[in-house]
């Protein structure tokens, strides 16, 4: 961590957990604020109470309980209590929030004053959104967002979605295990290898095989190898790229990750991506029984109910696995996705023999206030409200609302021990984790927000799904799926697609 | 006089009429007229996420369907055969229980709601259970064949997920099958039964000659009504495999989805929609002339 960083986030936390007091008026009537009571800002408990929005009425269109859809209810009550407004919050699957709120979007109707959804929605849905005002752009609770979450939300400089949520995918490994004297041993016996954090996907491979189904952790089951989104169309892209990122984000080439902006060719057939495609196969061998229909539900159980050695996704199954109630907690570590010993060079068209290793600031859970709403002011207090302090506070202690650190002050590993009892070491190496992939990489990759995104992503879940099946090589796959993404920019426009997708290479590049 | 009075009293029954008719014409415009027609219109343009307008593109949906959509077709032949395959053992397993309970049996009132509850139940939520009871490392079922160091892969090989969709739709809407033909059943005629005890016909004789063949109209029309249900598979499938493992699973209907609500290439996906209706249509009018030439003629 950088020293400079390491001073602000201390002062940062310094300020916050003086702030969070004791028990105070509003936690008496609001619990869910109880251990930090209510924290001053511009939208905070006491704001929110002076603000009159009786006989208005907020229609919200949120995900399904718990995930999301939870804390948008619980703060949509609060809201409620405190303002007066009528709030009236409709829960929606995952996979049908966006086309929930684009058919009324391209209809030109305005059911839903708040829409939520996924960041990566932005490049479609922007001109039907309000891009959110001045004064909550340059608020403090803004202000302490870390600069990637903003981007995550901007388009071409301009804020458009409310921050409310982080994400990145990370590894998660059983700390138990990798740190263990008596398999260290044993593994280096066998294998002639160090057992330790994977540093690469070879590795984490080779580990994932050893530990793949025998007793490890003596609870009488077996255990398994590796737990990973690979149910088609469920999320499972989003996996695939995390395992691509080490093998074709080479930091010396700029200009494009899934495309070459240039000529918008795709890249997702290039050596790169199969090599990554070709280790996925061979994944299939070391996840649990079913692991090739596991979605992210199922990986969350999975790890975090103690049955594999490792995981990589969002933060979910770390905090599953970190929660009172689980069989694990405190027995596992975060560590960055693990690189490789090589990366591909598409300019010279060769393999670069170095260590390589990229983070994947993948898209997460946002909100945004529709354009064709006539409750803009009340519509952004809400969101406002959601993510005040005390909320923030108390909501990423809560594992099932799917609210992940995405402020500075989240990086300070003392709130974790305070508020949740993790053992300091982990809560340490969680927080720097996160907050290297954020401010210490300079080879991000953020996901892919261009026009169309679904038709680009589908292709990809297909396509990789085919290979994972046996139903064709990595190769073949892939080459079917950059024949379908051709397609799909030719009857988007080359120029249309390139135009935002060079607002995405402009960050990845700046790094 | 006499005559022109008579006219202007038929036109104004005939006004009348149609003043009666109208309000139901109007609900079946609106409800069965104006989809299809805008479905149609909306298969001719390239509306999507991006482009969300009607513009006209011609037939080129359907050119880039017939020339350049593989998966569609494959899609389909994957839907023809978990349908037929459904509905046959529906259809075998339905006459089955509904003979048992059709005579005076113990419990007769019991075993005929029981037979009926899976139908009752929602398929979705139906579709959940099955897939806890299918999950391969934590379900029942594998721990059932553990036992036996058995861990098939109901969901995630080709083959087997193919399998567990056609049971759990079986297990569904065999109830249907069961319902029509039991029906079918009590309000058979009493005189042939006589007739074949007459001559001394045993059950298997009486069966093949009397009621199978009385019960042919009844069979083909079950048979169809559920071979249409079973063609617009979706749920079980959408819950149960996504379409996978690959797109083992993947259907017609699964396959519009993805490309209508997921990929929102609505104009697309109206072409797909209007091609499969048109090749539905056709089919079963196919399939209901071969069946009556099976059954009733016997041909």
């Amino acid at each position: 961590m950088k020293i400079t960083s390491s001073v602000s986030l201390l002062a940062i936390g310094a300020v916050l957990l003086a702030g969070t007091a004791q028990a105070d008026k509003w936690s008496d009537q609001f619990p869910h604020i109880k251990n930090s009571g209510d924290i001053p800002g511009q939208c905070s408990y006491e704001s929110m109470s002076k603000k009159d929005y009786s006989g208005q009425k907020l229609t919200i269109n949120t995900h399904a309980v718990p995930v999301i859809g939870e804390p948008t209810a619980l703060h949509a009550e609060q809201f409620s209590a405190l303002t007066g407004a009528e709030v009236n919050v409709i829960h929606t699957p995952a996979g049908d929030l966006y086309s929930k709120a684009m058919i009324p979007f391209q209809s030109g109707q305005a059911p839903y004053d708040i829409v939520f959804g996924f960041s990566n929605f932005l490049r479609d849905w922007k001109q039907y959104l309000q891009p959110i005002p001045a004064k909550y752009v340059n608020m403090k609770q803004m202000q302490d967002v870390t600069q990637g979450h903003i981007d995550v939300n901007s388009w071409g400089g301009e804020m458009i979605q409310f921050p409310i949520d982080g994400d990145r995918h990370y590894l998660k490994y059983r700390k138990d295990v990798i740190d263990n004297p008596e398999y260290q041993a044993k593994y280096k016996a066998e294998t002639g290898n160090e057992l330790r954090i994977p540093q690469t996907w070879k590795e984490y491979a080779e580990m994932a095989e050893f530990f793949n189904g025998w007793d490890w952790d003596n609870d009488g089951e077996l255990e398994y190898g590796s737990a990973e989104v690979m149910k088609k169309d469920d999320l499972m892209y989003a996996a695939f790229f995390s395992r691509s990122v080490a093998y074709s984000k080479n930091p010396r080439v700029k200009g494009g990750f899934f495309f070459d902006l240039e000529t918008m060719e795709p890249l997702i057939n290039g050596p790169g991506f199969v090599a990554a495609l070709t280790d996925w196969v061979e994944a299939t061998k070391y996840v649990p029984p079913g692991g090739m229909n596991f979605g992210l539900g199922d990986e969350i159980n999975s790890f975090g109910g103690g049955q594999t050695l490792f995981s990589y996704s969002w933060d979910d199954a770390f905090v599953a696995a970190m929660q009172d109630d689980s069989p694990i907690k405190n027995k596992v570590g975060a560590a960055p996705l693990p690189g490789s010993d090589r990366v591909w060079n598409r300019l010279s068209g060769a393999w670069e023999d170095t260590y390589n290793q990229a983070p994947y600031i993948v898209w997460g859970w946002t909100a945004a206030v529709a354009k064709e709403s006539k409750n803009h002011d009340m519509a952004f207090d809400y969101l406002c409200f959601f993510a005040n302090d005390a909320n923030h506070q108390a909501d990423i202690a809560i594992g099932r609302f799917g609210v992940n650190p995405f402020r500075k002050s989240d990086f300070l590993p003392e709130i974790y021990v305070k508020n949740q009892g993790w053992d300091p070491e982990i809560a340490q190496q969680y927080s720097e984790t996160l907050l290297e992939m954020e401010e210490g990489s300079t080879n991000l990759v953020f996901p892919l927000r261009v026009p169309g995104v679904f038709q680009f992503n589908s292709a990809v879940a297909t396509g990789t799904a085919k290979a994972l099946a046996g139903q064709l090589s990595p190769q073949e796959a892939l080459d079917e799926v950059a024949v379908e993404w051709k397609k799909i920019v030719k009857r988007i426009g080359a120029d249309t697609v390139r135009e935002a997708y060079a607002i995405g290479v402009a960050l990845e590049d700046s790094e | 006089m006499g005559r022109s009075i008579n006219k202007g009293k038929r036109s104004m029954n005939f006004k009348h009429k149609y003043m009666f008719l109208l309000p139901g014409l109007l609900v079946l415009l609106a409800i069965l007229v104006f989809p299809i027609g805008f479905t149609v219109r909306l298969s001719l343009s390239s509306w999507d996420s991006f482009y969300p307008s009607l513009d006209f593109i011609g037939f080129e949906n359907y050119i880039r369907l017939f020339t350049d959509d593989s998966r569609f077709w494959e899609a389909f032949g994957r839907l023809s055969l978990l349908s037929l395959t459904t509905v046959f053992l529906q259809y075998i397993i339905g006459f089955s229980l509904a003979l048992l309970v059709w005579k005076e049996i113990r419990f007769q009132r019991l075993f005929r709601v029981l037979f009926l509850i899976p139908m009752m139940t929602t398929p979705v939520i139906m579709t959940v259970v099955w897939l806890t009871v299918f999950h391969e490392s934590l379900g029942p079922v594998n721990d059932f064949f553990s036992l036996f160091g058995m861990q098939p892969l109901w969901l995630s090989s080709e083959i087997l997920s193919k399998f567990t969709v056609i049971l759990v739709e079986v297990w569904q809407w065999t109830p249907f099958m069961f319902l029509l033909l039991l029906a079918g059943l009590l309000s058979l005629p009493k005189e042939p039964y006589l007739a074949a005890s007459i001559d001394g016909a045993g059950p298997v004789r009486t069966f093949i000659y009397v009621t199978f063949p009385l019960m042919a109209p009844i069979s083909i029309g079950a048979i169809i009504i559920r071979l249409i249900e079973a063609s617009k598979i979706m749920d079980t499938v959408y819950v149960l495999t996504s379409g996978g493992p690959g797109t083992s699973t993947e259907t017609s209907s699964f396959y519009i989805f993805i490309k209508g609500l997921r990929e929102f290439q609505f104009g697309y996906s109206a072409a797909l929609s209007i091609t499969y209706l048109i090749i539905m249509i056709i089919s079963f009018t196919v399939i209901a002339k071969i069946l009556v030439k099976l059954m009733v003629r016997g041909e």
